[in-house]
């Protein structure tokens, strides 16, 4: 069961790459959050306690919710372009992903994690953040920064539920506070960008260089 | 060398144009149709070649060669594919390899017999179908080498026989992922849809068709004849995967048929429910193809 | 002596808060200057009695946090001595931040920076870490135009990226520690029971950690952002910035390298912090070299300074001392040069450097402390940041790295060509337009003049005090006196 959620979220990072349409991107991260919710539930089967669920359900909430619910909003009232726009293709991306997951398992041989409850946690995790970072390197828009910047704390997410087994609630406190945060504070600057700058392309945010 | 692995080979030789029944009545029966009997690639055949062949002023040897060796090649391969729990006459450690190059060779005289004609469709025709063949191949390759890496052997027999219910039981996720590889492999490299509509008459979409329209009579049935061959060889691989390969050998091989059956109805439903992607995403599924026998190979590496 | 801890945190966000709440320009023009002052006050009694904690291993003033506290400290008063003539200067039009909730953000941003000295616990360092982020993001908004979004857009992604990757650091460090039964990130007990830890992870966590407080810090090539956000920032911003802010994330750093050196481990991430460092001040060089816009340049010469930091804890030995010591006097002289900079931008309304010529004639005050300022920046004796780069070099030798010193001095010397020739003509020569002088109130300049005066007083005298408190902490981030 684990595994198999383990393989969805992987398989979600890739289909984000290759994706060219910012909804179905949104809905991507969206699916990924409340398997990521689910992870949390399951991956832990013995040692979870009530509150753990409650947070692990909340955890699923917000991220498969509220976030594509608030990045929606903002793509309907900003009237931004459907499209990805990247910088680098959608097959290279796919082959710097599958690169990057290569380098993934090797890093989870590299760094094994002591009674882990199966081999795929870390590799997977690893690749959740190498696939966010390059999201956010790799597309123009503001918005699909942000979505990048989602997965890669998906990733850190997943890390921290099995690494920190000792304060598993700190961590869910500190990634869904970052979270909340980093989104809110991100929201409200994207509607400012889409004011004033009048697209949410980051490409438009060039005024300041060198 | 195995004698009884000519019976896999002697199946393919003689059903192999059934498969394309199936497909073509699955494709009529979810339609509504009535559609075409089952044995219609049969009668068409005959058909072919009782009729005399024409050829265009501008063909060579190269034009007639092409069809024979193709043939001869995907035979060839034949001998090195097993089915249903059947081993296959020849099996020697990296006996993959050479299977996947003999398709490359039937694939080089195809393409070599199509640019014989100088005409600029088939040209077109045989670069599109040389460019997505290579990225099909880079997905059929890491499928193999998977499968290889996880029955811990190196024949096409024994890899495919030691896909047993027990590994699907242990390795359920990253043998889904190859199958579900092998199967876009299939549908691309016999220009099923997704990849091409074997029904289209529009030269410009066509891939695989378009290579092939200044063959006639006995030399179309040739050319049907050899990609009914190729079907039988994708869909043995694709069967080989699954987990039937238990029990009494004539059981077995009852099974791996039915298997096949099973398979050409999968493609008739694939092509029911799905249109033909535009050319522009057709290296995506295929990358995509690739990508997802390499996730299944990392799982199974790393389990 | 609990209470100062608190009333050192409490004090700035109560009345940052209360800024928030009272939306009368009178009220934020009171309450910054005291929120600062009482800062200041309260800082300066933790010199005279270093306040105990009840919880240790979450809130504590050790030397370092002591040494960076009274750094953020000190900026602060001086920006808020100089925040009320700037912002009445400035043309302000409707879209500007409004007084409540500048002053309010402020207060904020000190008290987060307040937390990040205070905390001894790793996950409260992320969290105040991640708060002075917030807090700073929307004061460099302050002028509300494409170019200050712009500059707040990559300042809050790359300071986000960087965050997260610092939050998988402290994770990592959990995990490094688990094998030793423990429970929590204290950076005491992790310094305590350093044999134990798992030495894999705890490399992963330190270079994690680096990376990702290094991206706040402006380490080259994490950089980016920097520039941006200390040109677009409103000039007392900008001196908190790079004065305070930068610090801050390099005490993150600092305090990983507490524990990396109890671990014995110090040889392992030395060479990243070396790379970095030299990366950082060969970047800066080229980008001054050609610089058009001068509080860019102070940017890319605090990105120079920051990578010295960095060299200086790489080497070891008297290179922590250095580094230390640098810091101080580097953030006095830079907050300076930032207000100064502000000045040159009200009198000529511009920030190219080739629009602000004959500024002796425009503004005589500006433009002398300017000259001084550049000269204590860029390591003339007897400014405190000379002694600080010949320590630096010292220790360089000390550890054998010829090359390095070598590299480090030629590196140095072309930053302060390049400097000079951008920032010299500024000063001299006729002004454009026959521009009449300005009127210079004391405001303006005074906080810079007394900055640049406690830079010149260290270079001269180390106060025993001080001198104390940086051996010390040289001490835990394996330095040798």
């Amino acid at each position: 069961m684990t595994n198999t959620l383990l393989i969805l979220i992987l398989l979600t990072n890739l289909r984000l790459l290759i994706s060219s349409r910012i909804h179905a991107c949104v809905r991507w991260v969206a699916a990924q959050g409340i398997l990521l919710g689910l992870l949390a539930v399951v991956g832990r089967q013995a040692d979870i306690t009530l509150l753990g669920i409650l947070f692990a359900l909340f955890t699923a909430a917000i991220k498969g919710w509220v976030f594509p619910w608030l990045i929606f909003r903002a793509i309907r009232e900003s009237e931004i372009r459907r499209e990805m726009e990247p910088y680098v293709g959608y097959n290279l991306s796919l082959a710097i992903g599958l690169a990057a997951l290569g380098v993934s398992f090797w890093l989870g041989r590299r760094l094994p994690l002591p009674g882990l409850p199966g081999p795929l946690f870390v590799p997977v995790a690893f690749f959740s953040m190498f696939a966010g970072l390059f999201l956010i390197v790799s597309r123009k828009q503001a918005v699909t920064q942000a979505l990048g910047y989602l997965v890669m704390e998906n990733g850190i997410y997943l890390f921290g539920v099995v690494a920190v087994r000792d304060e598993p609630l700190l961590v869910e406190l500190g990634v869904l506070l970052d979270l909340l945060v980093a989104v809110f504070v991100m929201g409200i600057t994207m509607f400012h960008i889409q004011r004033d700058v009048e697209s949410l392309d980051a490409n438009q945010l060039t005024q300041l260089r060198d | 060398m195995s004698v009884s692995g000519l019976i896999p080979v002697l199946a393919a030789l003689t059903l192999s144009p059934l498969l394309f029944g199936v497909i073509n009545k699955v494709k009529a029966l979810v339609a509504g149709r009535q559609g075409p009997p089952v044995l219609q690639l049969y009668y068409d055949l005959l058909k072919l070649s009782r009729k005399g062949a024409v050829y265009s002023a501008t063909t060579s040897w190269l034009f007639r060669a092409g069809l024979v060796g193709g043939v001869a090649a995907v035979v060839a391969a034949l001998l090195l594919v097993p089915l249903g729990g059947t081993p296959a006459v020849f099996a020697f450690r990296g006996d993959f390899i050479l299977a996947l190059y003999l398709l490359g060779v039937a694939r080089f005289f195809l393409v070599a017999a199509a640019m014989d004609t100088g005409s600029a469709f088939e040209g077109m025709g045989a670069s599109r179908e040389v460019f997505f063949s290579a990225l099909a191949e880079l997905a059929l390759f890491v499928v193999l080498a998977a499968l290889a890496h996880g029955t811990q052997t190196g024949t096409l027999s024994a890899m495919l026989g030691g896909v047993t219910p027990e590994l699907w039981r242990a390795e359920t996720p990253s043998l889904a992922l190859l199958l579900i590889a092998l199967v876009l492999v299939l549908l691309a490299e016999n220009a099923r849809i997704p990849v091409d509509d074997p029904n289209t008459h529009l030269e410009l979409t066509m891939i695989h068709e378009v290579m092939v329209l200044d063959h006639g009579g006995p030399d179309f049935a040739l050319v049907l004849y050899t990609s009914a061959l190729k079907l039988w060889l994708f869909a043995a691989l694709v069967v080989g995967v699954l987990p039937i390969h238990d029990g009494p050998p004539a059981a077995a091989f009852a099974a791996g048929l039915a298997g096949m059956a099973l398979v050409a109805a999968l493609v008739g439903v694939v092509e029911s429910a799905m249109a033909r992607l535009r050319l522009a995403r057709v290296p995506q599924l295929l990358l995509g193809a690739a990508a997802l026998a390499l996730v299944g190979f990392l799982l199974l590496a790393a389990g | 002596m609990e209470m100062l801890l608190h009333a050192l945190l409490l004090v700035p966000a109560a009345a940052g808060a209360l800024a928030f709440v009272w939306r009368r320009p009178g009220a934020a023009r009171f309450l910054l200057p005291a929120g600062a002052a009482a800062h200041a006050a309260l800082t300066a009694a933790a010199w005279l009695v270093r306040p105990a904690s009840a919880h240790p291993n979450w809130l504590a003033l050790d030397d370092t946090g002591l040494l960076f506290l009274s750094i953020a400290s000190a900026l602060f008063l001086a920006a808020a001595a100089y925040a009320p003539g700037y912002l009445r200067g400035r043309d302000r039009d409707a879209r500007t931040m409004s007084e409540p909730l500048f002053a309010g953000c402020a207060l904020l941003f000190l008290a987060s920076m307040t937390l990040v000295t205070l905390s001894r616990h790793f996950g409260l360092l992320w969290v105040a870490v991640e708060a002075t982020t917030l807090a700073s993001a929307p004061l460099i908004y302050y002028h509300r135009d494409a170019r200050s979004l712009e500059a707040t857009w990559k300042y809050l992604i790359l300071c986000s990226v960087g965050i997260a990757l610092a939050l998988l650091g402290t994770f990592s460090l959990s995990v490094a520690g688990e094998g030793a039964g423990l429970a929590c990130l204290s950076v005491d007990e992790l310094v305590r029971r350093a044999a134990g830890l798992n030495p894999t992870w705890l490399q992963a966590a330190a270079l994690l950690l680096l990376v990702g407080y290094g991206t706040k810090m402006g380490l080259a090539p994490m950089h980016t952002w920097l520039p941006d956000a200390h040109s677009e920032a409103p000039s007392m911003v900008s001196a908190l910035l790079s004065g305070a802010l930068l610090n801050c994330a390099f005490l993150g750093l600092l305090r990983v390298r507490q524990v990396v050196v109890a671990a014995g481990l110090q040889a392992f991430d030395a060479g990243a912090f070396l790379v970095l460092g030299v990366l950082s001040v060969g970047l800066a060089w080229v980008f001054i070299l050609r610089q058009a816009d001068f509080k860019r340049l102070l940017a890319y010469s605090s990105v120079e300074h920051m990578g010295l930091l960095a060299i200086g804890i790489g080497l070891g030995g008297g290179g922590p001392y250095a580094t230390l010591f640098h810091a101080l006097n580097h953030s006095l002289v830079k907050a300076a040069l930032f207000l100064l900079a502000g000045n040159l931008l009200t009198a000529y309304g511009s920030k190219a450097v080739e629009d602000v010529r004959g500024a002796l004639r425009v503004a005589p005050r500006t433009a002398r402390f300017w000259l001084v300022g550049l000269f204590a920046i860029t390591g003339f004796p007897p400014f405190g940041v000379f002694v600080g780069k010949f320590l630096l070099l010292r220790a360089a030798v000390q550890a054998g790295r010829i090359g390095l010193a070598g590299l480090l001095a030629v590196l140095l010397a072309m930053i302060f060509i390049a400097m000079s020739a951008r920032m010299l003509p500024m000063v001299f020569g006729p002004a454009p337009g026959n521009r009449s002088p300005v009127r210079e109130r004391w405001g303006a300049v005074l906080p810079s003049l007394v900055l640049l005066l406690i830079s010149l007083a260290l270079g001269l005298w180390l106060p025993a005090p001080l001198a104390d408190v940086l051996a010390r902490a040289a001490r835990t981030l394996g330095g040798a006196p």
